[in-house]
């Protein structure tokens, strides 16, 4: 187990010694998001924006239009929902150098309730112009996507959970990972499960159940909601007999919204299903309380890929 | 503070006179956009050009340059007339504003258009904005200076208070806002719309130090905007006293020239008004 938080903290503090023109930012939060890893090692680089998240987000553009590479951070629900205006103007239509990276993603926020449980960011930022979209699944991901966020050019947007992880990778496993390319983690014939951050996890426990109920799953971590991997999901189509599409977010918009557009672009007629929170706010409770009650643990992922292969 | 020559600066009122036909101009053809706002920002932005900011239109790229935003973007005809007689980009691009296939946006576009900062329209981000310039220059120990021009209606937005609040923590006093005090939004009077006032106490209470101008004496902003390069420590905000639609004058504190263009009979009145105020002007050289 690692927690995401933490390999962003600490990558972060490692790339500002390489890249002396990355600055970050962050709303009261910098302890929760493991940015105060970064503002201990550089503070003259750093800059704490107090309880002000729109301020933060044009405060970010106008640094890097100085050419700095601005990380600002804050939880999912004020990273984005809050600032979408600023996100929209000063980043976006701007093709501002800004790196939103948003921790607290999903329902697995937990007891703090669905005030604080974002499960539209993906679909806020996925239908921005000139956005790339993120969803890391573990630690090693995590650390990996954040050096490729600080190289390349452009506006992003990056969401990880509040929790510990189970590790799925080690980092030379990810050595040549890729913005944009999905990742097979487990193949399999029968059916693929295209999933994204913190359900990653959930989806290789579900093929293993299901490879001992003799059904063979592809797994797909899909850490790029936007651009989406199209060739993969094509790839998906021909080679299984349906797909699942599992996230911790609205089913609506996010991951499932986007592989559904490529499938009814495609004329597909796969057998297909969304799981994700179904178009409702969630409420208190521990993670696994949560996932259990809403259909996103691993027993759910195998009861639909079944179903779908009937 | 510094007396300039009168003659120096009536050349500059001239070009103020130039821009303001470019307004109104651009303004005829496009058929849509912001007249009043336009008219009443024209002085402090041609102080800012033509006088004041270090600046290169052949290298508008240049890391050492002042910069200026222009938060309230729906001034822009007044933003890129200026732009295009400093030569930042060709005068005849003016008559293309907001038409389709053409580089000039109907609000700012950074990236696209040479000269433009920040791409402002959404009321409310651009002195944050400014704000993040200003730091990149503390932090890269460059003297450059950055200039925001925010409207009075404007400051009803939250982000504007809490770019305010910031930029008065991080002692930013190589930042200079200037409000263009109109006082009249697109509802209405701005005191009737949602009260601002005291203008004054509550950019001071906030941190600024607060200057207060005739927005349309060149000579007053000017010593202005060199008194708010002394300030230490703090933020300066510059006070612009303005007319609404100044310099035209059936547009004069007239609320229906906000958002509505001249039409025909009105555009050739406008321009035969301007056309005598350069004449007088000129004379007088």
């Amino acid at each position: 187990m690692a927690n995401p938080r933490d390999a962003y903290g600490e990558t972060l503090m490692e790339l500002g010694g390489k890249h002396r023109n990355i600055v970050v930012l962050d709303a009261d939060l910098s302890k929760s998001t493991k940015t105060i890893l970064f503002a201990k090692k550089y503070p003259e680089r750093f800059f704490e924006m107090g309880i002000a998240e729109a301020n933060m987000i044009s405060v970010a553009a106008g640094l890097a239009s100085c050419g700095k590479i601005s990380f600002a951070s804050t939880f999912a629900v004020f990273a984005t929902g809050r600032v979408y205006d600023q996100i929209r103007i000063d980043v976006a239509y701007s093709q501002a150098n800004v790196k939103i990276f948003a921790t607290h993603g999903g329902i697995s926020v937990g007891k703090d309730g669905a005030s604080h449980q974002m499960i539209e960011d993906l679909t806020l930022m996925r239908v921005l112009p000139n956005m790339t979209v993120l969803a890391p699944s573990d630690a090693t991901q995590t650390s990996r996507l954040v050096e490729l966020m600080a190289t390349t050019e452009g506006p992003m947007y990056a969401r990880i959970g509040r929790a510990n992880a189970p590790l799925l990778y080690k980092k030379q496993d990810l050595k040549d990972i890729q913005i944009g390319k999905g990742i097979i983690v487990t193949d399999g014939s029968d059916a693929s499960i295209i999933a994204c951050g913190t359900m990653v996890d959930q989806a290789v426990d579900a093929a293993e159940k299901l490879s001992k109920q003799g059904v063979s799953a592809r797994v797909v971590d899909m850490h790029t909601i936007k651009p989406l991997d199209k060739k993969l999901v094509l790839r998906c189509i021909r080679d299984t007999n349906a797909i699942v599409t599992v996230e911790e977010h609205s089913v609506i918009g996010g991951l499932g919204g986007a592989v559904s557009e490529v499938l009814a672009e495609k004329g597909s007629s796969i057998q297909f299903k969304r799981m994700g929170v179904q178009d409702i706010f969630c409420e208190s409770g521990d993670p696994d309380e949560l996932f259990e009650k809403y259909g996103l643990s691993t027993p759910f992922i195998v009861k639909n890929v079944k179903k779908l292969l009937k | 503070m510094k007396q300039y020559d009168e003659e120096y600066i009536r050349q500059l009122n001239l070009t103020a006179v130039k821009i303001r036909k470019h307004i109104i101009e651009m303004l005829y053809r496009a058929k849509s956009g912001h007249p009043g706002g336009s008219l009443s920002a024209v002085e402090a932005i041609v102080a800012l050009y033509f006088h004041h900011m270090r600046h290169n239109p052949k290298n508008p790229c240049d890391p050492n340059r002042d910069r200026f935003v222009l938060s309230k973007g729906h001034a822009a005809p007044t933003l890129y007339a200026v732009l295009a007689e400093c030569g930042y980009f060709d005068v005849k691009e003016l008559q293309m504003l907001r038409q389709i296939n053409c580089m000039l946006q109907g609000h700012p576009v950074c990236r696209y258009i040479p000269g433009v900062e920040a791409s402002t329209g959404s009321l409310g981000h651009g002195l944050s904005f400014a704000l993040g310039i200003a730091l990149a220059g503390k932090l890269d120990k460059k003297d450059y200076r950055v200039y925001v021009m925010v409207g009075d209606g404007e400051t009803d937005e939250g982000q504007i208070w809490e770019a305010a609040t910031s930029a008065a923590h991080y002692k930013l006093d190589n930042l200079t806002a200037l409000i263009d005090r109109n006082f009249l939004q697109i509802d209405g009077r701005t005191e009737d719309v949602m009260r601002i006032e005291s203008v004054r106490d509550r950019w001071s209470s906030f941190g600024w130090h607060v200057l207060e101008v005739d927005g349309h004496d060149i000579g007053q902003i000017i010593d202005a905007l060199l008194t708010a390069c002394d300030q230490k420590n703090q933020p300066t905000m510059i006070i612009l006293n303005t007319v609404k639609g100044k310099g035209v004058s059936f547009m004069e504190n007239n609320i229906d020239f906000h958002g509505v263009p001249p039409n025909e009979m009105e555009y050739k009145l406008a321009i035969k008004e301007l056309d005598n105020a350069q004449k007088t002007l000129e004379a007088s050289l």
